[in-house]
């Protein structure tokens, strides 16, 4: 399992790629972790493109996240899922605590959109 | 096992190796390759794959605690009609109450970050899902899924 992390002001998009099982998971969680608290990310994307195969313990990560980003009322956005991973977190009720998007561009552009909506007059100030 | 059982058995392998996390891939690729001769299709390959890897990394985290000196094992025999019957099998601390642990979202290490879903994943993905518990003595997991028919030429 390899992890890639792209910034785009206060969102983080999360590449996956490869097995994410029970295994790799403690590791990815930290490195998520380290990297939120470094960049002092907000909006996290998933980015499930490339993961070949995931179990219950990709849940245990997507959740464990997203109490992460939500304290700080981060959005949690997932992306890529191939219709077997979507079984799986559909199963767990994922999407119910994050959104389901067609790609990272969507995604971007949907945590974007709700920052203009929000930030619209503290940047007419500036 | 009758007789009746043995008949209608035409493969079968046995695994054993150690409680380690990295085992739980190795353990998956293992059956996998074990059921390919049936050409699954797939999405059934993916199935078996998540409940193999859903009950071996349950053997590693909860029956040893992580012991990483207990051993876990896998069998997997290939019955008739494309019957695949997966059991694996641990000498942990068993399951005071198997009816409870197999409800969706129940797990006894919330604070571990597991989402308790690893059951429902097994019996969603099999057939049939068995689970044999003796508190102090250990666990067997029977998982069984039916192959579709495959396109013969
Ligand atoms: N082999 C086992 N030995 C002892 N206890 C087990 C074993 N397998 C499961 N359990 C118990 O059953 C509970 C439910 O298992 P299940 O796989 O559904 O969820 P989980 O492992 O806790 O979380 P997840 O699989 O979603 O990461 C576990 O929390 C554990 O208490
Ligand atoms: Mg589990």
């Amino acid at each position: 399992m390899q992890i890639e992390f792209e910034m785009t002001d206060d969102i983080m998009i999360v590449n996956l790629d490869g097995e994410l099982d029970h295994h790799y998971s403690s590791v990815i969680r930290e490195e998520i972790d380290k990297t939120i608290d470094t960049f002092h990310t907000k909006h996290l994307i998933f980015n499930f493109e490339k993961v070949s195969f995931m179990d219950s313990s990709g849940i245990g990560v997507i959740m464990g996240r997203y109490n992460k980003i939500s304290q700080l009322g981060g959005k949690l956005l997932i992306t890529g899922c191939s219709e077997y991973i979507d079984r799986i977190l559909e199963m767990a009720g994922i999407y119910t605590i994050a959104t389901r998007m067609k790609n990272v561009a969507d995604s971007i552009a949907l945590i974007e959109g709700d920052n203009i909506e929000k930030g619209a007059k503290s940047e007419n100030e500036q | 096992m009758n007789n009746n059982d043995k008949d209608n058995i035409q493969n079968k392998m046995k695994l054993q190796f150690s409680n380690r996390s990295e085992n739980e891939s190795f353990a998956r690729v293992a059956v996998a390759a074990f059921i390919a001769p049936l050409d699954p299709t797939v999405e059934e390959l993916t199935e078996i794959k998540t409940a193999v890897s859903e009950a071996v990394s349950n053997a590693i985290i909860h029956a040893y605690g992580e012991n990483e000196n207990e051993m876990v094992t896998v069998e997997c025999l290939i019955e008739k009609d494309r019957r695949v019957v997966i059991i694996v099998t641990d000498n942990g601390i068993g399951i005071e109450d198997v009816e409870l642990a197999r409800e969706p979202l129940y797990t006894s290490k919330p604070d571990e970050e597991r989402s308790g879903m690893g059951f429902t994943v097994m019996e969603s993905f099999m057939d049939k899902l068995e689970v044999e518990s003796t508190p102090g003595v250990g666990t067997r997991v029977i998982m069984i899924k039916k192959l579709d028919l495959a396109y013969e030429f």
